[in-house]
Order: C-alpha cells, then structure tokens, then sequence
C-alpha cells in the first residue's frame, strides 16, 4: 500500500527557535492520523509543510508520493486544507464560497455534493447568509466543506476542534468517521488528548520533536507502571499529601481523583494510616487502566529528565 | 447580611429580541471554585461581561463582591481579576514590567508592587525570566504568569475565561493546583473550560444552554442525578438535543 505522507528527517527553525526536530513518520490511505500536541509544539509549522506553503531547511515531505517542494503544484491540486484560523471570505454568502472554491479547483458544488450532503446539509438552510455572520459552529461546518469540495485524497485539518464545546467536538469526530468510506485520508491536530482515541494512529508531538507514534491503545498501553486512584473529598489536600508520602513516584490530578505512582508498583502497607495521620479519612483508593493522557504525561516527565 | 462573592437573581440580558440570559439565578461563596460550562452560544460570555462589570443587564439583581452592578461598576472593577484564553499581557514588554504596570493599574503602592513581584518570581521560580520579553516565553509560562497578574491584587474574585486552552497536560494541572491555592487563600475561583475533565476539580458547576443555566450543583451530585459516568457525560446529555 502507498503512503499518502511520507516525512523523513524534516527541521524547520525560526530564528533559535526549532520548531521542528527530526521529524519522520507516514501516514497511510484512508487513515485518520492525528498529531497530538499543546500550542507551540510544532504542529501547524509541520502542517504548512506538508501543504506545501513552508519549506523545511532539511529533510524530505513526500505526499502522494511526490516531492513537496519539486511538485508542489501537483500536491495542492489534492489537497484539502482547513487552517486554524477561520478563513473564508466573510462577505461572501455560503453558498458564494462553496461555488469559489469549487471553481478554482475545476470542479462543481453538484459533482460531489454526495461528499459534503452530511456536513453541508445543516448549514444548508443558511446559504443566503454572509459566512462572516454564522456562528462557530456552522462556521467550521462551511469550512469544511470549502475543504472537501473538489473531493482531495488528502484532507489536513489544523486544530478544528480548538475552542469548540465537548458536545460539538464529539459531532465533529463523527463526521470525519463518516468519510473514512469515501477514501479521504485525513490528518488532524488536536490539544485534546480524548480525541486521541478517535484516530486510527496518533503521535504525540512537544516541542518540536515525536515522543510516540502508534494506534492510540498500543500508546497508552505503553504505560510502564501500575497506576492506582485515590479519591478524596477534599482534593487539593489529598494531592499534597500524596505527594509527601516517601512511597510515590507522580501524583496527578485526573477529574474526581488523583492518579498515582507508587515505588515498586503497590502501595506500602503504611499508606492508609499515613493518609489518616495528614487528615485525609473518607479516602477510596484503586487500581486503573491507564489513558493515552497518563502515558502522555509519563513520556514528557521523561523528556524533561 | 448575605455575604455571598457573587449574588445572582432572575438576571436578563436581552440583545433586540435576542434573550442572551434568561432569568439566572446563582450565588458563589467565597473561596469556592465555581465552573461555569456551557456550548459555545450558551451565553456564558455575555453574563461574565456582567459580572465583572462590563455590561449592564437588561433586568434582574446582580451583587458582585458586594457591590451593585448598575451603580458601582468601578468598585466592581478593583475587587475583581480577570485573565481570558487569548493572552492578556503584553507580549513586548518583559515579566517585570508588566507585573509593574498592572500594578500601577490597579493602584498599588511601589513598595507593595515590589514585594508582591518578588514574592511571585520566587514562587513561579520565574527569577531567571524577571527581564525576558513576554513573547519569547512557552505558553505554559505565560498562563500562569497572566494567572498571577489577575490576583497580583488579591482580589475578592477572579474570572479565568477558558485559561487552559491548548496548554500540555502537565502545566494544565500546575495551573489548576495555582487555583486550589488561590481558593484555600480565599478568593472566589470563577472558571469556564471546554476539558470536561477540569469540571470535576470545580466545587460546584453550573451547565448553560440557550441562555438559561439548567443544572447547577457538585460535580459529584450531577453525576448522580444523570446517572452519568463523568461530567463530560452530564454535559453531553443535557446539551445534545433528542
């Protein structure tokens, strides 16, 4: 099977900033990869390479197959983009900026309305209106079917869901599994370690570089240690005191409860009474499976070190 | 005598025919770590405008740190923080000189603004970038700088619109650990957040939808009611239509 992207050993610097280190992966046909990463990680500088807008200093960005900076012009011509920033023509109607887009990629809203009918159908109603007056919601819905309009193998997605609530979110990653069947290869960044699990392979970027790339379950079951709960009714207290007790390797907090590290992976027979003896007494404490989070947060300790 | 941080009752603001709140009604203790979580378009933006002074409603009560919103907005204003998911300090300007103009905004002494800076970068250990320019900074720094900015005043409140956004994991959690601190010290954490996950670390939450706020209790005590794992499951069942 052909690789829609194959990067091997890109760097892109700004100044002394390195944005990019050493960064080598591929993405297959019809996956759904997502590059998992905070703001400032390097994940919209690698994006502009692979959609050919940036040159890396070094290494090579092959998509399609071919070169991203020898034929560029060919990768455009399949390539869907939808950069963070919204960025259609706000004086434009709706339906004004689906017919552009379709225009300048040679093709009509008609020819692959079956692509888009899901995404476009709820924004439909509104066609007439400026794109500059819809809301975020319907806004990132017209944008993504300026992107898919002339039907791209590629479909490069820059922090879609970047402000937008948990229900929208979860919306949207339905329909990017909806067009999987069409064959779309799609690549998608995200801050949101959830939305891990959505993509059929992620990889974990900070600061420039990759800590881990893989299927979201083979990640998190990277997780090297035995990971317990602990829950409290008081929860800052219950962190400090975690913290302090000889026994612990990491203490974080993870919604309702603390998730902890302990030396030799059990708890100390002393644990309970040292928990009373600092003031915490309704403690509940447990064994969990550990998230892609948890191993996010495993591998940045390491990096740190 | 009610002695609540914030006082809410039957608030309305209405933008033409549009009810962007529609008869709220809370109140916020001091200390307590109160998350206000909604869709986007809930209008959870409109009423922070109002609470902290910005915007006047079209009806109902409002008290924020004892103080009138119709009459003493500027009262409001010194008793408050707020810090917003886009950066609020200036990014060309280093870590010393925007702790020094925000307390000169906020009317502080020299002697007290010296102290407080002090006391900061030695608690941020943030002395080695006392003269670095705000724009050379990681976002993580920053976040907890502009964190510290909004309570270098120790107001009786602070509003923190979305501070985590695309923040890693792990300063995520420093940041959140800056606010239990900030609540143990006293003064009312006010947050909205689109991780689901940091609603958990909230005393009480509140859930707005179309303008109305329709659940409001512990995290705990929700998840109860909805029979619902997480809070991201809450909020998912009363903000998805059908």
């Amino acid at each position: 099977m052909m690789s829609i992207i194959e990067s091997s050993e890109i760097f892109k610097s700004f100044g002394k900033t390195k944005a990019l280190n050493d960064i080598s992966f591929s993405v297959d046909e019809s996956e759904i990869f997502g590059f998992i990463g905070p703001d400032g990680a390097g994940k919209t500088t690698l994006f502009r390479i692979i959609t050919t807008l940036l040159l890396p200093d070094e290494g090579c960005m092959k998509v399609f197959g071919k070169d991203s900076v020898k034929d560029y012009r060919e990768i455009r011509k399949n390539i869907g983009y939808m950069p963070g920033r919204f960025s259609l023509y706000q004086d434009l109607t709706v339906e004004e900026n689906l017919n552009f887009y379709a225009t300048v990629f040679g093709t009509t809203v008609r020819e692959n309305y079956d692509l888009i009918s899901d995404i476009y159908s709820h924004i439909e109603p509104f066609r007439k209106r400026l794109a500059g007056q819809l809301s975020g919601g319907m806004k990132q819905k017209l944008a993504l079917s300026c992107a898919l309009i002339h039907k791209p193998g590629l479909l490069v997605l820059d922090e879609p869901t970047t402000g937008v609530d948990a229900v929208s979110r979860s919306e949207f990653w339905e329909m990017l599994s909806k067009l999987r069947r069409h064959k779309i290869t799609i690549l998608v960044s995200t801050p949101y370690m959830d939305e891990a699990m959505r993509c059929d392979k992620v990889a974990l970027i900070q600061e420039g570089r990759i800590l881990a790339i893989d299927t979201p379950a083979r990640i998190r079951d990277g997780f090297t240690r035995k990971l317990f709960t602990v829950k409290s009714s008081s929860k800052y207290k219950l962190l400090n005191v975690l913290r302090k007790f000889p026994d612990t390797l990491t203490a974080y907090p993870f919604g309702d409860s603390v998730h902890v590290t302990f030396v030799n992976d059990k708890i100390n027979d002393t644990f309970n009474s040292f928990l009373e003896k600092e003031g915490i007494n309704d403690a509940v404490t447990g064994e969990s499976e550990a998230g892609i989070e948890d191993r996010f947060l495993e591998l940045m300790e390491r990096d740190d070190k | 005598m009610n002695d609540q941080a914030i006082i809410v009752k039957d608030l309305v603001k209405k933008f033409g025919s549009f009810v962007a709140n529609d008869h709220l009604n809370f109140e916020v203790s001091p200390g307590e770590i109160f998350g206000f979580l909604g869709a986007n378009g809930a209008g959870k933006t409109t009423a922070i405008r109002i609470l902290s002074g910005l915007s006047k409603p079209t009806s109902g009560t409002v008290i924020v740190a004892g103080f009138d919103v119709y009459r003493h907005t500027e009262q409001i204003k010194k008793n408050i923080g707020y810090m917003c998911q886009k950066f609020s300090l200036y990014e060309d300007l280093t870590v010393k000189e925007n702790i020094v103009l925000y307390g000169g905004i906020y009317g502080m002494s020299r002697n007290l603004i010296r102290e407080r800076l002090g006391n900061l970068l030695e608690k941020l250990r943030f002395r080695e970038y006392e003269n670095r320019i705000i724009g050379d900074l990681p976002l993580g720094l920053r976040q907890k700088l502009a964190f510290s900015v909004a309570v270098l005043h120790e107001p009786k409140i602070v509003f923190l619109d979305e501070p985590t956004g695309g923040v890693d994991p792990i300063t995520r959690r420093q940041f959140w650990e800056m606010i239990y601190e900030t609540a143990e010290r006293g003064i009312t954490v006010f947050v909205t957040t689109h991780y689901m996950d940091e609603a958990e670390y909230c005393d009480r939450i509140s859930i707005m939808n179309d303008g109305k706020i329709v659940a409001l209790d512990t995290p705990g005590n929700l998840k109860r009611q909805y029979d619902a794992e997480s809070v991201e499951d809450v909020f998912i069942k009363i903000a998805r239509p059908g």
